[in-house]
């Protein structure tokens, strides 16, 4: 019996398997150590991953009045209280830091891939409690669930990043080619947010304390993330301090690929060299709590 | 090739006890808790490591067996004897602490009907999100999915979201889903079978059909007359460790004879009991099965039920009706029996407070099977003492006569044929 086409076949684990019964089965004992096989089951599992990214996206504004609406509203009002209180009050002279930008379409360049990143932190930090039934009951890669709940945040930001376009058009901001980067950088976010969050949502499985960290540290993060204020406010030696943090190179990246300004690509590839390795640290973590999920969430 | 598909080698799966309460603490009392359980000073060997031993529990331990292809294989043994924790390892949920399991082939289990269903969504998209958990590709699904529908019986209701479905209909569609993957092994619980009968129906005809189909099967259940029917081989589990295998109806009566014997006494103490509740002016203390087979609260079909109730008077109370009842596991309820008439001619006042026995005989004709005994006393319309599930009784297809295992349906009925 061949079981090469069958997608719940796992390969041996450990470093001496068990002579299988037919040298293709699955073999199934303690785990030790890391394994590399966890990312090519992810890819076998790829349409599940799929559909559970899509059921977020449908629940997600059901049985609301105004449904996708939402994803819409919120940043935009965040932009608009924001840009009242920073871009008047504390008065950041943006004219000249950002050459020539107006602050409101900074601010919201800015925002969006933020709260793209945060909206998938958390929910990847809850996903495994939020889906503990599904753990206890089938077997699929564990890391699935994680990484699908990046799916309605990144449609959320789609959704948005329309208005964002409306926005470029009332302020006479012209795209470049440099939008092209944009996919890429978003990607950098995505790896960035796993990061963080693979790690958390195994830790949250046995710490439900990490619920109650993650919001938290998310609002201190946004306030040292170049998000509502530009990094010519710091000082140029304090830099490379900033782009320590993931999200500090990626989102100056996104927002002068978005605007057409220069793009700093030292401090972008400061903060996606952090990036990957919070995302290897969190997947070596996943990997080591992954085989008492099952048994603790 | 071998014909061997699953081969358990030593297999053992250990939990902690008391694990709730670890699971509750915070990040800093478990780190402070680990650091204390690691290192001890002891005076004479300074710092040294301590094993957490004592709270620990072997769930399965040294546990060895071979599934040859094709085989239907009973899993049978008390609850807690570890079937399950087997099952959720064969079906790679969770880890072995020690040994191994080779599996060869695609493993789906039935244990999980439904899961993943989500109410907001519609039949349809539950469909391919269930399908795509259980390990379907979504091509596999859509050739599939009309054949799932028909199953089913829900098309009309298909882009309807499943909060609105009754959960007879969500049951329906969640084990059409199931019932159409295509697994080289089958793994059912008997989770399976609960829903009303025609549903268990369709899940045992389910089984059958793949038995038929050379497919292998591990089945869990505590129905032994399934067992019986469907299984070639069965394996027995008592305490986490194999304690028979073998031809199905050696293990099953070894499940009957021996193994259980003192382990569930026909006499239950009810005065800790859940499921009761009542004014507090009469209790009853336990009730007992004076007719017991093997020494467990197990009766012979063509028996009766003869039960005596131990009950204690704290307050007088006047007019007195006893009550017991019978339900399926999913609280169908076979039959009541009354100690009263409809008028009441026949009435019982208990004036004096103190124990006494309550004896019923009751001739039944159900047939083999797990039933709920409910207990209750009443006076007027007040009533003073229920206990939905005060035993679990077990109806054995044992007895003097030979039983008719062919038979369907919970009672069996005598009848005159002039053909």
């Amino acid at each position: 019996m061949s079981t090469s086409s069958s997608i719940g076949r796992v390969l041996p684990v450990g470093s001496s398997p068990p002579k299988a019964v037919s040298g293709s089965g699955i073999v199934l004992r303690p785990r030790l150590g890391l394994r590399a096989s966890e990312l090519t089951k992810l890819w076998r599992y790829r349409e599940l991953l799929f559909f559970l990214a899509l059921r977020d996206v449908k629940v997600r504004y059901k049985q609301t009045a105004l449904g996708a609406l939402w994803a819409v509203l919120q940043p935009f009002v965040m932009m608009i209280v924001l840009s009242t209180f920073f871009g008047r009050v504390i008065d950041i002279n943006m004219e000249d830091k950002t050459s020539g930008i107006p602050y409101p379409i900074f601010l919201y360049a800015g925002l969006l891939p933020w709260m793209f990143f945060s909206a998938t932190v958390t929910a990847s930090t809850n996903s495994l409690v939020a889906n503990a039934n599904m753990l206890r009951k089938v077997y699929f890669p564990r890391l699935v669930v994680p990484v699908a709940s990046a799916g309605a945040p990144l449609m959320d930001y789609a959704v948005s990043f329309a208005v964002m376009l409306g926005l470029m058009g009332w302020y006479h901001v012209v795209p470049t080619v440099q939008l092209l980067w944009l996919p890429l950088f978003v990607f950098v976010t995505i790896v960035a947010a796993m990061g963080v969050g693979i790690g958390l949502s195994g830790l949250t499985v046995s710490f439900r304390d990490f619920r109650y960290v993650v919001p938290f540290t998310l609002q201190v993060w946004f306030f040292v993330t170049p998000v509502i204020w530009p990094v010519t406010i710091v000082a140029e030696k304090y830099h490379w301090l900033l782009r320590l943090n993931p999200m500090g190179g990626t989102i100056e990246a996104i927002r002068a690929c978005v605007l057409g300004t220069p793009i700093d690509w030292g401090a972008m590839g400061l903060s996606t060299g952090i990036a990957v390795l919070t995302l290897v640290m969190g997947l070596a973590y996943f990997n080591y709590a992954e085989r008492r999920f099952a048994d603790v969430v | 090739m071998s014909d061997v598909v699953i081969q358990v080698r030593d297999l053992g799966k250990k939990y902690r006890l008391g694990g709730q309460k670890r699971l509750d603490q915070t990040l800093p009392e478990a780190i402070s808790e680990k650091f204390k359980g690691m290192l001890n000073w002891s005076g004479r060997s300074g710092w040294r490591i301590e094993k957490d031993q004592g709270n620990e529990f072997w769930a399965l331990r040294h546990v060895n067996f071979d599934v040859r292809h094709g085989e239907a294989v009973g899993i049978i043994g008390r609850n807690g004897a570890g079937k399950s924790t087997l099952l959720k390892i064969l079906s790679q949920i969770t880890d072995p602490t020690e040994g191994h399991a080779v599996v060869d082939g695609r493993v789906a289990s039935l244990l999980e009907v439904g899961t993943g269903f989500h109410p907001e969504l519609t039949g349809r998209e539950n469909v391919y999100l269930n399908g795509s958990i259980l390990g379907m590709t979504r091509r596999e699904i859509k050739t599939k999915f009309d054949e799932i529908v028909d199953f089913s019986g829900v098309e009309r209701f298909l882009d309807t979201p499943i909060k609105r479905y009754s959960s007879g209909m969500i049951m329906r569609l969640a084990f059409s889903v199931a019932a159409h993957l295509e697994p080289e092994i089958l793994v059912i619980d008997e989770v399976l079978a609960v829903g009303d009968a025609a549903f268990q129906k369709k899940c045992l005809g389910k089984m059958d059909e793949v038995a038929k189909q050379g497919r292998t099967v591990l089945f869990v259940s505590h129905n032994m007359s399934a067992v019986n029917r469907l299984c070639q081989r069965g394996i027995l589990l008592v305490d986490g460790q194999v304690a028979a295998a073998g031809e199905i109806e050696e293990v099953t009566s070894r499940y009957y004879h021996d193994v259980n014997q003192g382990a569930q006494t026909p006499q239950i103490d009810l005065r800790e009991c859940r499921s009761r509740h009542g004014d507090g002016e009469l209790e009853v203390l336990s009730v007992e099965l004076l007719n017991p087979y093997a020494n467990n609260f197990a009766v012979s079909w063509d028996q009766p039920i003869r039960l005596k109730a131990r009950i204690r008077v704290n307050k007088p109370v006047r007019d007195v009706t006893f009550a017991v009842g019978c339900r399926t596991l999913d609280y169908v309820t076979v039959f009541n029996v009354y100690s009263n008439n409809i008028h009441h001619t026949n009435r019982v006042d208990l004036s004096e407070p103190g124990e006494r026995d309550v004896v019923v005989s009751i001739d039944h004709n159900l047939n083999a099977g797990f039933y709920n005994v409910v207990l209750g006393i009443s006076s007027g319309q007040r009533v003073c003492y229920h206990n939905e599930m005060a035993a679990q009784l077990e109806v054995l297809d044992i007895g003097e006569q030979e039983y008719h295992d062919k038979r369907r349906g919970l009672i069996h009925c005598a009848s005159q044929w002039s053909i």
